[in-house]
C-alpha cells in the first residue's frame, strides 16, 4: 500500500529551484534512502514534505490524503514524524521533556498516559543511555547521543512514517553504525516506513532497501540499494560524469 | 535600610512582570511588543466609563476584590490576544524589524483609541483603598501595597515556574520558545502556543496595571510606557528570550533605580535615571548577549 506519494513536487527559494518535479511512490514499511551531492535539494524536498517549506509546484499526499500546503503540524499529527538535519534536540529541556514533546499530540486520546509510559519504556530499551541521563539537558548529551534522542522523540508519536536528514551528520562511524543498528531493528519490529537522506550511498548500500539518487533537484536514479550501490551508472550520475 | 529594600523590590516587581510579559512573546515568535505598554494602559482605562471629564466615572472599578482582579487580568488578556489574531499573525513569517514596528504602530493605535474615548488628562481613582494603609514590618512603616506587590509577584512567578514545569501546555511552550519550527514538526500547535503567550502575557500587562492603578491612585494614557521601557530594558539585559533572565534584570534594575536614589549626590539625584541607564550600557559592554544567554541560542559545538 502506498504511504506517502510525491506527484511532479517542485520547491523554489526566490528565483533558485532546489526541487524540480520530483514524483516518488513509497510503500508502507519501505526503506528508503534519498542520496545525493551537496545542493541536490535532498533536504528541501524533506522540509517541503513536512510542510515546513512550501512546495511551488505539485502535491503531496500522506495515507490517501493530500497534505499539500498543510502546516507541519497537521503533518506530524497524521503520522509523518521528522527528524530534521543538524538533529534539532531542545537543550533546555531535559531529555525526558523532549520525549514528551514528541508524545504530546496524542494527549486527547483516551489511555494516553498509559500509553505514554509503556513508549518512554520502550524508547529507554532501545537507548539504555537516554534512560540513565532522562533528567539531564538534553544540550548535554554527545552528538551520537543526541541522535538517539531523537529518534526516541519521533518514535514517541507513534508515527508511521518516520523521515530522517542526514543521521550520519558530524557522527564518528562506529557512532552512526550504532544509529543505524537501532534504527533498522525498529524498522523491522514496528513495520515503520523509513526515509532516510544521506550523502553518500555508502550507509544504504550497508542496510540495503531501496534507493533513489537525486542531482539538481531531480531523481536521476532509483532502484535497490545493493544494486546500484556501485554500479557505474550510479558514479556517473552522481558525479555527473555524462554532463562533460 | 528595609524601606529601601522593600522600594527596590516593589519596583522591580513591576520591571519584572513587564519584562516576563514581553520575553513570554519574544520566546515563541521573536516579536519584541512594544504594544505591549498600551495594552498596561487599557487595562486600567477598562474599568472607567468612557469620558472626557476629568473626574473619572468609574465603571468595573466599585468591583469587589474577587471580582476586580480578574476582570482587570481577563481585559488585559483578551486584548493580548485580539492584536495577535488581528495584528500579529499576519506578520508571523515576516522578519522581526517588521514585526517591531508593527507592533509600534499597533501600540499608537490603542494609545489614541484610549485618547479619543478618555482624553489625554490623567484620572484619579481610588482603587482597593484599603491597600494604601500602611502597616508596620520590623520598626518600617510600609505601604501595605507595597508588600502585597512583592507577594503577588513572587506567587505569579512561582505560578508561572509551576505550569511551565509541569502542565503539557507549559512544557510546549517552552520547546516552542528554543526551536518553534522543530516543536510544529512534532505536532505541537504553533496558534495554541501563541495565543496562550498572548494571553499569559496580557494577563501580566493587567497585573501591572492593577498594582500601578493603585499606587498612584491614577489612570494615565502613558503610564504603559513608563513600565514598558524599563521593562523592554530588562528583557534585553536578562537575555532576550531567557524568562529567569528577564526577571533577574527587572529586579536589578529596580534596586539599581532606588538605590542610586539613596546613594547619588543631593545635587545628582534629578539626574538618576542618567546613571541608571549609564549603568545598563555599562552591562551590555560587558555582556552583550544578557545576563542569562536565551535558551536555543547555545549550543554544544
Amino acid at each position: 500500500m502506498t504511504l506517502l506519494n510525491l506527484v511532479d513536487v517542485s520547491v523554489r527559494y526566490g528565483r533558485l529551484t532546489a526541487v524540480r518535479g520530483v514524483s516518488i511512490n513509497l510503500k508502507e514499511g519501505e526503506v528508503l534512502f534519498i542520496t545525493g551531492p551537496n545542493g541536490a535539494g535532498k533536504s528541501s524536498l524533506l522540509r517541503a514534505i513536512a510542510g515546513v517549506t512550501p512546495t511551488a509546484g505539485g502535491h503531496v499526499e500522506f495515507d490517501g490524503a493530500e497534505i499539500t500546503g498543510r502546516t507541519p503540524e497537521d503533518i506530524a499529527r497524521l503520522g509523518f514524524s521528522m527528524v530534521p538535519e543538524g538533529r534539532e534536540v531542545f537543550g533546555s529541556l531535559t531529555i525526558e521533556e523532549n520525549l514528551m514533546v514528541g508524545a504530546g499530540m496524542h494527549s486527547r486520546t483516551p489511555g494516553w498516559k498509559g500509553q505514554t509510559a509503556a513508549d518512554l519504556d520502550s524508547v529507554y530499551n532501545t537507548f539504555p543511555i537516554l534512560k540513565e541521563r532522562r533528567n539531564q539537558q538534553a544540550g548535554l548529551l554527545s552528538g551520537g547521543q543526541q541522535q538517539m534522542l531523537v529518534i526516541g522523540r519521533a518514535l514517541m508519536a507513534r508515527p508511521r512514517l518516520i523521515a530522517i536528514d542526514e543521521p550520519s551528520l558530524g557522527l564518528a562511524p562506529n557512532i552512526t553504525d550504532q544509529v543505524y543498528e537501532r534504527l533498522i531493528a525498529l524498522q523491522a519490529e514496528r513495520s515503520l516506513t523509513l526515509l532516510i537522506v544521506e550523502q553518500s550511498s555508502t550507509r544504504a548500500v550497508m542496510v540495503g532497501g531501496r534507493m533513489i539518487l537525486m542531482r539538481s533537484g531531480q531523481v536521476v536514479l532509483d532502484g535497490d540499494a545493493r544494486e546500484l550501490g556501485n554500479s557505474e551508472a550510479m558514479q556517473a550520475a552522481y558525479f555527473g560524469y555524462e554532463d562533460h | 535600610m528595609l524601606q529601601i529594600v522593600f522600594d527596590a523590590l516593589s519596583l522591580g516587581s513591576l520591571y519584572a512582570l513587564g519584562a516576563l510579559g514581553i520575553a513570554l512573546i519574544f520566546g515563541v515568535m521573536r516579536l519584541v511588543n512594544f504594544a505591549h505598554g498600551d495594552v498596561i494602559a487599557f487595562s486600567i482605562f477598562a474599568l472607567l466609563w468612557p469620558s472626557t471629564d476629568a473626574m473619572a466615572i468609574v465603571f468595573a472599578g466599585n468591583l469587589p476584590w474577587f471580582l476586580l482582579i480578574p476582570f482587570v487580568l481577563a481585559v488585559g488578556a483578551g486584548l493580548s490576544v485580539l492584536c495577535e489574531i488581528v495584528v500579529f499573525r499576519r506578520f508571523r513569517n515576516t522578519n522581526p524589524a517588521t514585526m517591531m514596528i508593527a507592533s509600534f504602530a499597533l501600540g499608537f493605535v490603542i494609545r489614541y483609541f484610549l485618547l479619543m474615548l478618555y482624553s489625554s488628562r490623567p484620572k484619579s481613582i481610588s482603587l482597593l483603598p484599603i491597600l494604601s494603609q500602611p502597616v508596620e514590618i520590623l520598626g518600617a512603616r510600609l505601604p501595605l501595597l507595597q508588600l502585597i506587590t512583592i507577594i503577588v509577584t513572587i506567587a505569579i512567578l512561582f505560578g508561572l515556574v509551576i505550569f511551565l514545569r509541569r502542565t503539557r501546555f507549559g512544557l510546549e511552550m517552552r520547546a516552542a520558545a528554543e526551536n518553534f519550527s522543530m516543536a510544529r514538526m512534532l505536532g505541537v500547535r504553533a496558534n495554541r502556543v501563541i495565543m496562550g503567550a498572548f494571553a499569559l502575557s496580557g494577563a501580566l500587562a493587567g497585573a501591572i496595571a492593577l498594582i500601578f492603578g493603585i499606587q498612584t491612585g491614577t489612570a494615565d494614557i502613558q503610564m504603559g510606557a513608563a513600565v514598558m521601557l524599563m521593562a523592554f530594558i530588562s528583557t534585553v539585559i536578562g537575555g532576550l528570550g531567557s524568562l529567569a533572565g528577564a526577571v533577574l534584570a527587572g529586579f536589578l534594575l529596580g534596586a539599581a533605580s532606588v538605590v542610586m536614589q539613596v546613594i547619588l549626590p543631593v545635587d545628582a539625584r534629578p539626574f538618576r535615571d542618567a546613571f541608571v541607564y549609564g549603568a545598563v550600557i555599562l552591562v551590555l559592554l560587558f555582556r552583550p548577549q544578557g545576563l542569562i544567554a536565551a535558551r536555543g541560542t547555545k549550543e554544544r559545538v
